[in-house]
């Protein structure tokens, strides 16, 4: 009976199957780098709100953690709703945005440079751009592999 | 979760940057209000804005922008000598807005050039996301 093709299909799900594996680390790339783009945006659209820190991730040092696979930390029991989780569950893989660290500090607290965040969602942009074409190529390599002619 | 939220986050700032350029309208426009409906003259309007998550789910650090309230400015008002001036109280003095025309000014180059910004994030996420789309193809 598993010999159908359904089945085949299926049991590539259960586990992480060689496809799987061939795009784990451009996903989970191109996941941190839409949550940074997130995060400059927001950055951008408050550049004039009093008070406003503006947020970045260390990319580097989150790639490593995603690749851990560290998602959170200790999970505690909760008998009780209103208790406190003990996990950090804020940003994604339990990746922590930082504050920037602020060039020239403005007279309302706001520590958004219009300058700086420009030139990081470029590059951001540009990053996430040259992943999707890393996929694109897996794709193809992958699918040319699995083709017999 | 996905690029598709930086449309709202940069429409926030765009709703909230275009009402910042509203309010300067209004106070450019009734620079030189003598009166008003409740019979005193015009008082100038300043906008704040505040950070807010554009939902439960975004996680952290990832905020749009709100107009938290609209207030008077509390700069005191303009007195001028006119006392030809029906408005003109028995010293002869008018109260002027509070307006300040070149800090509207500079408010109103402030707040386009913000909206510009935003436009161009939203430009970009659009073809991110149509590339993202176009995956595979």
């Amino acid at each position: 009976m598993l010999n159908t093709p359904c089945h085949l299909f299926l049991l590539g799900f259960g586990s992480m199957n060689s496809i799987d594996k061939a795009f784990a680390f451009q996903e989970k790339a191109l996941a941190l780098r839409t949550y940074r783009q997130q995060l400059i945006s927001s950055n951008i659209a408050n550049a004039d709100t009093p008070h406003y820190n503006a947020v970045d991730i260390d990319f580097a040092d989150s790639m490593k953690k995603a690749l851990a696979g560290i998602t959170s930390g200790l999970e505690l029991n909760k008998t009780n709703e209103r208790h406190l989780s003990g996990a950090d569950t804020s940003g994604i893989n339990g990746v922590k945005p930082l504050y920037r660290t602020v060039v020239q500090p403005s007279i309302d607290g706001n520590t958004v440079d219009n300058n700086i965040e420009q030139g990081q969602f470029a590059e951001n942009s540009l990053n996430y751009m040259s992943t999707l074409t890393f996929i694109n190529g897996t794709i193809q390599g992958d699918g040319y592999a699995l083709r017999s002619n | 979760m996905s690029l598709s939220s930086i449309f709202e986050i940069a429409g926030s700032a765009m709703t909230a940057q275009s009402m910042r350029l509203n309010v300067v309208a209004s106070n450019m426009a009734n620079a030189d209000s003598v009166t008003s409906s409740n019979g005193k003259a015009y008082v100038a309007k300043q906008v704040v804005f505040e950070a807010k998550p554009i939902s439960a789910e975004t996680p952290k650090g990832v905020s749009g922008v709100v107009v938290q309230k609209v207030i008077d400015d509390p700069a005191p008002m303009k007195l001028v000598y006119d006392p030809a001036s029906p408005y003109a109280d028995p010293k002869g003095y008018v109260t002027m807005p509070n307006v300040n025309v070149v800090e509207e000014m500079t408010n109103m180059i402030s707040a386009s050039r913000s909206y510009q910004a935003n436009v161009e994030v939203m430009n970009t996420t659009k073809a991110l996301i149509q590339r993202t789309i176009a995956l595979g193809s």
